[in-house]
């Protein structure tokens, strides 16, 4: 569904930020991207709702070669992707349902839909009771939830997290991961970079680590050729 | 169209202070450019009012007979210059001399013979009360046989001239130089209203907003921003214009579609402002 082929990325002034990056995310796939910071994970999670575009190789996301679309198709692109921040990016002035239905106002959803399809989500995220509150009567744990929420409201074929718990206490970030668990256990993919190797370790996910902007290691990788082995 | 409307005006609830400060920005930028409208109008009324007293006047020869007049009179007032002709005979002139002349009141009174010629008083059409055109008409009057003197006060008209020319180059230069100063302070004003809501592009940009979705609430406030500042400098341009007015000298406002052209000039320079902002903070893939 997300398919990175040979990709490398230079940004002006910069040494390369991505250097022949080739991977394939599977429909409901769970997967994490690790490494220090500077090591590329974001770049990656920016080249897939094309926010950047490849210097050389190509992006496929559902179908799409980022690299391939015009101006106005982006759009189209990001409504299948839920993107969420280590700094939740909330609209300060909004309440948590007013944010989340924020994301379906823009992309043109009848008002009558959007009510419904607000709740169900800030249901599915645990902060239906707090429907009104304002990003600053919210904790951190609490707002993070809300941009789930607003990434989720859309069905998304794939939520994309950079560093989603990077701002979170340890509880919060229990909770976060947790939710991320239970939307990818729905259908939904998850990519996920983090450089927090507790939240990797805890579960079997596919890894695949980034170091100087080159894939250095990646255990899908070694389950196919352990497949392929078996065989 | 209704949520386009409601961010719009949601900005000005939202941040009711930069909203009140661009607008109040705005308005005196253009306060100020209108005041300098206000002086270039009337300047030019006043000068047209002076011009309207550009007048030739050709003394006819003693014993010219009133047809002949009335025939050259035809004749001028065919002229592409002339507005009217007016036939002054010697009685006329002499009973206007004794009305306005009344230092002489004695002298006049005391004449046996009336010793002022008849004349013929032209006055031109506006945009022909210049040395120039003045110049033209009385070179041809003087082909008129029964014309003795032509007159006009050649200097006079020059000097006019070179005044309504070093206003003309002036009010240019210096309207220009208001006008780029406001258009400046007002592209500042709207650019800070927009950077102040980066973040909500960037978020718009985010899930999946489309540019025009983006950019049409940010226009559409940038253009009633204009609007609103331009209504508040018509409104203290007119408070400017009625002390001015009232205590030193009766002076003119703009006309109504002036008035309108000026707020309408407001809101566009509002809309193209915000737009060019906007499209700052849409980088180009």
């Amino acid at each position: 569904m997300i398919r990175f082929k040979k990709v490398f990325k230079a940004f002006p002034k910069d040494s390369l930020a991505l250097k022949d990056v080739t991977f394939h995310l599977a429909r409901g796939e769970f997967i994490f991207f690790t490494g220090h910071s500077g090591a590329g994970k974001s770049t990656v999670l920016r080249l897939v709702y094309a926010d950047e575009l490849p210097t050389s190789g190509s992006v496929w996301v559902a179908g799409m070669q980022t690299s391939e679309l015009h101006r106005r198709d982006i759009p189209r692109l990001r409504r299948r992707l839920g993107i969420v921040f280590q700094d939740f990016r909330l609209l300060e002035d909004r309440t948590a349902e007013e944010n989340v239905a924020f994301a379906l106002e823009v992309t043109g959803t009848r008002r009558g839909a959007i009510g419904p399809k607000v709740m169900r989500v800030l249901t599915q995220v645990g902060l239906a009771a707090r429907a009104h509150a304002y990003p600053r009567e919210l904790s951190g744990g609490e707002q993070q939830r809300v941009a789930i929420a607003r990434a989720l409201v859309n069905d998304p074929l794939v939520i994309l997290a950079d560093e989603p718990t990077g701002n979170l206490d340890e509880r919060a970030t229990r909770g976060v991961f947790q939710l991320l668990r239970d939307i990818n256990a729905t259908g939904t993919a998850v990519m996920m970079a983090t450089h927090d190797l507790d939240l990797v370790r805890q579960t079997d996910y596919r890894t695949v680590e980034l170091k100087d902007g080159a894939v250095v290691y990646d255990s899908g990788q070694d389950q196919a050729a352990a497949a392929e082995g078996v065989l | 169209m209704r949520l386009t409307l409601r961010e719009a005006l949601l900005s000005f609830r939202r941040a009711p202070l930069l909203s009140a400060l661009a607008v109040t920005t705005i308005a005196f930028a253009l306060f100020v450019v209108g005041l300098f409208g206000l002086v270039a109008l009337n300047l030019r009324e006043t000068l047209s009012q002076v011009a309207e007293r550009v007048e030739i006047v050709a003394y006819l020869a003693r014993g010219t007979p009133v047809d002949v007049v009335t025939v050259a009179m035809g004749d001028i007032q065919a002229f592409p210059e002339v507005e009217e002709v007016t036939y002054v005979t010697e009685d006329q002139a002499l009973e206007r001399a004794r009305r306005e002349l009344t230092e002489f009141q004695g002298v006049f009174s005391d004449l046996t013979q009336n010793p002022l010629p008849a004349s013929l008083e032209i006055r031109l059409k506006p945009g022909f009360r210049d040395a120039e055109h003045v110049g033209a008409v009385a070179d041809r009057l003087r082909g008129f046989r029964f014309a003795e003197d032509i007159r006009y006060g050649s200097d006079w008209v020059e000097k006019l001239d070179r005044l309504r020319s070093i206003a003309g180059a002036v009010g240019l230069v210096v309207g220009i130089a208001f006008g780029a100063a406001a258009v400046i302070i007002i592209g500042t004003t709207i650019r800070m209203t927009v950077l102040a809501r980066n973040r909500e592009i960037q978020i718009m940009r985010l899930v999946g907003a489309t540019d025009g979705f983006i950019r049409r609430p940010f226009v559409l406030d940038g253009a009633v921003k204009g609007a609103l500042g331009g209504l508040l400098a018509i409104g203290l341009d007119y408070a400017a214009y009625r002390a001015v007015s009232g205590a030193l000298f009766a002076a003119s406002f703009f006309t109504p579609a002036q008035a309108v052209a000026f707020v309408a000039a407001g809101t566009v320079l509002g809309f193209l402002a915000s737009a060019a902002s906007v499209n700052r903070h849409l980088p180009a893939l």
